[in-house]
């Protein structure tokens, strides 16, 4: 595979907009410190916003509502609390309201381990309203893909990053195996601890198909994703966000409705995300989802 | 501080062009009898969506019309008099109104969410949370290097991000007006009651020049063309709302009656035949524009 990173990606795809597109890159503390994890190229069409989460959002928006496609770049998804006010109320809205779209790219970095302000996934809060695109991608050419599915379309879209990913080059491709006996649905950061659960859980004679999902809202439900559930018969969709009405009970009900068969939901547990290791409630790691295929298993 | 005649520069009924005084004042009819129209059809349950009318504060769109009608328009959710003053369409606004099609925005969006991409109107419509349109308007102007102005409420000043996407205006130098539509209420709660500070203060505290005036036309009128050559800049204008803040009901008379101190001005400059006038045209159209039978019709559909 290429040497071409998820970071070395988000540059050039941003060199190139705010270079040849007429395009706009705003957030906060962009030009210091590492310039986002080195995903920021140093170019034209950077705009600093001041500290000011709702206005800086509600500028963002402006400058697509006349056509920028501005990238908003968040550094933390915990700030989407305050940023996403003008995004839902206005951009996600203008489209189905009044036929002219906001399209505004949200760069929304993800974290782990960093206490309970800098750690946050929200991807879900954004697919529960209408007028959202939301993706999560881990790959450089998941990132090539998004991007032209936001330059060819005009809606809002939620940019679900993961510090995590910035240094991999490797696609990550689904798994199908013969008479498996489950199958893991990945989002976000648990993409990267999906072969390494699959490794355990294999060692105990559990054969694993693994499937990655890239897009979170539209979720087509495709016989990429069907198949192999009706093969295995059981499933457990993971995500890096809280599991109580987030993204992982929202796409297993979706596969369930769609094949008939059991699909659990595995994320976050319902506490807050504290700094030190007893208390950080991290990602669901692989150790977690050998727990839980072996409980679905044993019922 | 607050008062019918604050901040009014003396005899500009006397200097500004007659003509220009007809067109404030016919573009102020425009709203006031549409309004009166739309009153009549909620009241016989025609309309039954909630409606926001800015009756007693069409003065300064009136005016405001007349001097930016190429400023991209961010309005507030009180906005009928901002569409009609500016050139929108009445049977488009009154079709949104109903809900209907052929309404601003395909009768999907309503009274307080107007917006008009036609006759080179560029107005963007609200969506309901104060203030919103403030950074929204500032970015827009950020994009596009075009002047835009943005109408909100008193409340709205309140609001944080008002604040600072005004102060990011003045950082960036972008050809933005703020106008605050100062009725003193936010539903009924004055503005005393919320704080002891000026909005007007604050702007100027920014680096914007800025302006506390009633909401005399012709006050607005000169303002607004010295402002529109120094933005970003800020005008906070006395008004009064009429009826309650959503819906057709009232609460007594307000502070005062822009409508008639206009007309009453406009007489004493020797222009009560041409007013008459244009007072009696703008009712026989609203009249026609609100035809009854033509309400029964859709109120049945």
């Amino acid at each position: 595979m290429g040497q071409k990173t998820v970071a070395d990606t988000i540059k050039e795809v941003t060199r190139n907009h705010l270079t040849n597109n007429h395009g706009l890159l705003l957030g906060e503390s962009i030009t210091a410190v590492g310039w986002v994890n080195n995903t920021v190229p140093d170019c034209p069409g950077i705009v600093e916003l001041p500290m000011t989460d709702v206005a800086g959002a509600g500028i963002a928006v402006g400058a697509a509502l006349v056509g920028r496609r501005p990238i908003f770049v968040i550094r933390f998804q915990d700030f989407l609390i305050l940023n996403g006010s003008p995004l839902i109320f206005y951009a996600a809205k203008t489209k189905e309201l009044h036929g002219k779209g906001a399209p505004v790219f949200v760069r929304a970095i993800g974290a782990d381990g960093l206490g309970p302000v800098h750690s946050g996934i929200l991807h879900s809060i954004f697919m529960h309203f209408p007028g959202f695109r939301v993706c999560s991608p881990m790959t450089p050419g998941e990132y090539e893909e998004i991007w032209e599915n936001f330059l060819a379309n005009d809606d809002p879209m939620i940019v679900s990053e993961h510090r995590v990913s910035y240094g991999n080059t490797q696609e990550l491709n689904d798994r199908i195996v013969d008479n498996a006996d489950i199958t893991l649905y990945a989002i976000s950061s648990v993409r990267f601890e999906l072969h390494k659960a699959a490794e355990m859980l294999e060692e105990e004679g559990i054969k694993c198909n693994l499937v990655h999902l890239l897009w979170l809202k539209p979720f087509v439900v495709t016989e990429r994703l069907t198949e192999p559930l009706l093969q295995s018969k059981k499933g457990v969709v993971i995500d890096p966000g809280y599991e109580i009405a987030g993204a992982s009970q929202s796409l297993a009900y979706e596969l369930n409705q769609a094949t008939g068969y059991k699909v659990m939901a595995l994320g976050l547990y319902d506490r807050s995300k504290c700094l030190c290791p007893p208390l950080q409630n991290k990602t669901p790691d692989a150790a977690r989802i050998f727990d839980t295929v072996k409980i679905l298993l044993d019922e | 501080m607050r008062s019918s005649t604050f901040g009014i520069v003396p005899d500009l009924s006397n200097i500004i062009n007659q003509d220009i005084s007809l067109e404030i004042f016919r573009r102020m009819c425009r709203v006031r009898y549409f309004e009166k129209g739309l009153i009549e059809a909620v009241k016989n349950g025609t309309i039954t969506y909630p409606i926001y009318l800015s009756s007693g504060q069409e003065s300064i769109a009136a005016a405001m019309s007349l001097v930016i009608p190429e400023f991209m328009i961010f309005a507030q959710h009180r906005c009928h008099a901002t569409y009609l003053s500016f050139g929108g369409d009445t049977e488009r606004l009154k079709d949104e109104l109903f809900g209907l099609p052929g309404g601003t925005s395909g009768g999907r969006a309503g009274s307080n969410c107007i917006q008009c991409h036609e006759h080179n109107i560029t107005m963007y419509g609200h969506h309901g949370l104060i203030g919103e349109n403030v950074p929204i308007a500032v970015g827009a102007a950020l994009g596009s290097g075009k002047p835009a102005v943005s109408f909100f409420g008193d409340g709205a000043t309140e609001e944080d991000y008002v604040f600072a996407a005004m102060g990011f205006a003045v950082s960036h130098k972008l050809p933005v007006l703020f106008v605050c539509e100062d009725n003193n209420l936010s539903i009924l709660t004055t503005v005393d009651v919320r704080r002891s500070w000026s909005m007007t203060n604050v702007a100027q505290a920014l680096g914007m020049p800025a302006v506390d005036i009633a909401d005399d036309p012709w006050t607005i009128y000169r303002k607004a063309q010295e402002f529109k050559n120094t933005l970003p800049a800020f005008m906070n204008i006395y008004t009064c709302r009429e009826n309650w803040h959503m819906g057709t009901g009232t609460d007594g008379k307000p502070e005062w009656d822009r409508f008639n101190l206009v007309k009453e001005e406009c007489n004493k400059r020797g222009l009560a035949n041409k007013i008459c006038q244009i007072e009696k045209e703008t009712q026989d159209q609203m009249k026609e524009l609100w035809d009854k039978k033509p309400l029964q019709i859709l109120s049945k559909r």
